[in-house]
């Protein structure tokens, strides 16, 4: 199996914080992988080193062989890197269908000049994007709900509403940032179900942050952990469960985080 | 206690309604605004203000009443709109007390405006026997204050549409009265009956206010069977009526500068003028969210340009047609919005606003030194500038055109009326145009997130420039049109009022919305220029208009969403045909 993305010895500091640590990191094609680790491992950081959004400070990406360290985001994206955000960030005054036509903008090619004459062309392309738009909105299951604004969305149709964003940019490999986060079990069931689909039928790859472990478990091919920054493990889903180092990281420092974290897992195993 | 508290706040609405009314007799607004009538012979203006500050004060007082049901009782609500009322009378009446019946006021030493003439005119005339006059004025107004509240939905709206409507025929009735005693003897009786000297007469204030309730309840009534009665019209029938609607608009365009005279036409360039600019900022604020607090040094850019290549004056540089300097007009302040945008590209927020309003004081100060007089005239200003000629478009790029127009010559403000209404649409259309592309849809996804929409592929450094450029275009062709419209142009008529000016009619309008420029270029810069009366009072309704729109109204007259879902409904079902 071929490789989409290579990362070596990638680092970020800020300031005199190393928030991720000389990472190696490799996702092979057509897979879902996970990356884990306890808040502040450095996860997002890395996620943003791949999009551009914050430049690593040492160490090389390359995406199907082209080096992308130094790319803007904007670059990396008509490369085909998606990505979606922890918080929610639609673009909220917008309608849903326009939110995912900007996400088609770099398939638009007509200019401002003929926009404004209003030549054949232009029309063409904005009919085919828009009925692109609609399909995509179909497909994540939010038929009809083209004309409302994002910001009036409920909570779970925003987080479909930005996959679909990310999915108009037509991406080979999809970065999804805690897609579980304030979902009830349902909503995660059908989430799990629907990453899966987004690998089987679009043959999209799958970079998956994650806190939530039944998801990771039941989906990812391969993990790896960081802890302060550093890559601590990597493997099946049923090597990380059984590595100490993880079950370190994540319960064994002193009686106090202890608790906290079996309580964590504990509510996850509840709520999953 | 709660009940205490609802006496209390009855109160003081009513002492804050009475602060605001003894506040606009001694700045002089009352006093200058009763030299206009509201109805001839029967209200003033100015009487008019503090009745309406007395209705205000009791509406306000009596909505303390509604239950969470949205449901009010009749009798607290009134009794509520009638002590605040009163409150407001009294505390007016204190300000009487204090002026006194002498000739010379002893308040006068400190407050200016507190004249023997505003005792009269707050006495109506009668002198020191008449408090209780206010007093019962102010109660009887926070009454109507809050039967108006009472009023039920469907009265409500038409009341308001019809006071409105009033309102606006009063302040221009010497401006209708004009243009329809120009018409012929025939429209002159008609004038002479529905508009006084002043203001309205009485006859004419009746036919307007019930006249316009009696629409509005009818169109409350059929206008739903109206609408629907047009949609089910044949196609052809839909054209017919459509190309009916523009011909009439067309017509009215056409006519009024004619009919109207030179004062109204040169009223309605200066709003175009406006929109042209608003057009424009509205592209890099409203579109885009950058701020630009010094949007009018594209203006003076274009209307330098312009200056510079076609004036007779000793800075002239060229003598070629208007019509070729227009086009190099526009394309010098696009150049001059790549030059702002470049160092600003990564400016954001706040700072962006200080960094633009320094270029165009940089601009304004420039153009207006003695360093650069030898080039732009510096204090002097460039004059003589051209009039378009319709004449010299024979030989186009004839470089140097004779100061004599041989053709027809666009002389008067009436002609260039044309000029810049025509510039106004078709640039309108041309942002309506942008902000329905693709990259409309890029500088809007950059307003809302920047980040975001960086990640999505949208090129920030070149979405971000042509908002700069594109606007400044706009903002160019008005200050052109300008130049041409003055016949000079001097540095001090691009201060930074007219950049606020700009950025305001954005917000009042709506901001990104293209009707909600047009509608707040009217409200702010046309009412204003129309009524030349109280200019002297102009920045401080200015200010109150703002306050109370952004309580009121944050999301301006005309706001872009409710066009933005009538616009998308149509797209959709389009795109569910082409399926």
């Amino acid at each position: 199996m071929t490789t989409i993305l290579t990362a070596t010895k990638v680092t970020k500091r800020f300031g005199g914080l190393v928030a991720v640590n000389t990472v190696d990191f490799e996702i092979p094609e057509k897979a879902i992988v996970s990356m884990i680790g306890p808040n502040g491992a450095g996860k997002t950081t890395f996620f943003n080193c791949i999009t551009g959004f914050g430049k690593c400070d040492e160490g090389e990406i390359n995406f199907e062989g082209t080096p992308i360290q130094r790319l803007r985001p904007d670059q990396i994206s008509r490369l085909g890197i998606a990505r979606t955000y922890q918080n929610i960030r639609l673009f909220a005054e917008m309608s849903a269908l326009e939110n995912i036509l900007v996400g088609q903008h770099i398939f638009l090619n007509s200019s401002w000049i003929s926009a404004v004459i209003g030549t054949s062309k232009v029309h063409q392309e904005e009919k085919i994007a828009l009925a692109e738009a609609q399909r995509l909105l179909d497909f994540v299951g939010l038929k009809g709900k083209g004309d409302q604004l994002a910001r009036n969305l409920p909570y779970g149709a925003q987080r479909r509403l930005e996959i679909a964003r990310a999915l108009a940019t037509k991406p080979k490999l999809l970065l999804l940032d805690e897609p579980s986060a304030g979902m009830n079990p349902r909503e995660t069931e059908d989430l799990t179900a629907f990453i899966r689909r987004l690998r089987d039928e679009l043959g999209i790859t799958i970079f998956l942050i994650e806190h939530h472990m039944r998801v990771v478990m039941g989906i990812s091919e391969n993990i790896t952990v960081l802890d302060y920054g550093e890559k601590i493990a990597e493997g099946t889903p049923a090597e990380i469960q059984s590595n100490p180092l993880v079950i370190e990281a994540y319960l064994g420092r002193g009686a106090a985080t202890e608790g906290m974290a079996s309580a964590q897992e504990r509510h996850s195993t509840k709520t999953g | 206690m709660k009940k205490e508290n609802f006496l209390w706040n009855v109160v003081k609405t009513g002492l804050i309604f009475g602060v605001i009314t003894i506040f606009l007799c001694l700045v002089g607004m009352v006093e200058v605004f009763s030299k206009r009538d509201v109805v001839e012979n029967v209200i003033t203006l100015g009487q008019f203000v503090l009745l309406a500050a007395a209705c205000a004060s009791g509406f306000i007082a009596s909505r303390g009443t509604v239950d969470p049901q949205g449901q009010s009782k009749p009798l607290p609500a009134l009794a509520a709109g009638l002590v605040a009322g009163l409150v407001t009378g009294l505390l007016l009446e204190l300000l009487v007390i204090g002026i006194g019946g002498s000739a010379e006021p002893a308040l006068r030493k400190i407050f200016l405006n507190a004249s023997p003439s505003l005792y009269q005119l707050l006495t109506f005339g009668k002198g020191s026997d008449t408090y209780w006059i206010l007093p019962t004025v102010g109660a009887i107004s926070g009454l109507i204050g809050a039967g108006y509240l009472l009023l039920p939905e469907i009265f409500r709206r038409p009341v308001n549409r019809a006071m409105l409507v009033v309102i606006f025929m009063a302040l221009f009735s010497g401006i209708f009265r004009v243009v329809f005693i120009n018409q012929g003897p025939g429209m002159e009786v008609v004038a002479k009956f529905l508009f006084g000297q002043t203001g309205l007469t009485v006859a004419g204030t009746l036919i307007f206010f019930f006249g316009v309730i009696l629409i509005a309840i009818f169109w409350n009534y059929r206008g739903e069977q109206i609408q629907s009665g047009v949609a089910r019209l044949p196609k052809s029938g839909q054209i017919s009526l459509r190309v009916v609607t523009i011909a009439l608009i067309a017509f009215v365009a056409l006519g009024l500068p004619l009919a109207s005279g030179p004062f109204i036409a040169q009223v309605i360039v200066t709003v175009a003028l406006f929109i042209l600019m608003g057009l424009g900022l509205n592209i890099t604020l409203g579109f885009a969210g950058l701020l630009d607090l010094g949007f009018v040094a594209f203006y003076a850019i274009g209307a330098y340009t312009v200056g510079l290549l076609t004036s007779y004056g000793p800075f002239g540089l060229q003598h070629i047609p208007f019509w070729v300097a227009v086009p190099i007009a526009v394309l010098v302040a696009m150049g001059a919005g790549f030059l702002l945008g470049l160092p600003v590209l990564g400016v954001r927020g706040d700072y962006l606003a200080i960094a633009t309003l320094g270029f165009g004081e940089i601009v304004r100060l420039l153009a207006g030194s003695d360093f650069l007089a030898p080039f732009f005239g510096g204090p002097q200003g460039i004059i003589g500038i051209q009039k378009p000629c319709l004449g010299t478009l024979g030989p186009f790029l004839k470089i140097d055109v004779p100061r004599v127009c041989n053709g027809v010559e666009l002389g008067h403000p009436q002609d260039i009326y044309y000029l810049a209404v025509a510039a106004a649409l078709l640039i309108a259309f041309v942002a309506w145009r942008l902000r329905e592309s693709r990259l409309g849809r890029a500088w809007m996804a950059i307003r809302e997130d920047e980040d975001v929409a960086e990640a999505l592929g949208v090129n920030l450094i070149q979405t971000k420039l042509l908002a700069y450029m594109l606007g400044a275009a706009m903002a160019g062709l008005g200050g052109a049109i300008f130049a041409t419209l003055i016949g000079s142009i001097f540095a001090t008529s691009m201060q930074l009022i007219v950049s606020i000016n700009v950025v305001s009619l954005i917000i009042v309008g709506g901001m990104g919305s293209i009707p909600g420029v047009i509608v707040g270029a009217i409200f702010l810069i046309g009412l204003p220029e129309l009524l030349r009366e109280v200019s002297e009072f102009r920045y401080l309704l200015y200010g109150m208009t703002l306050i109370i729109m952004m309580l009121a109204k944050p999301e301006g007259l005309w706001p872009s969403q409710a066009t933005l879902r009538e616009l998308h409904h149509t797209e959709v079902e389009a795109s569910v045909e082409a399926q």
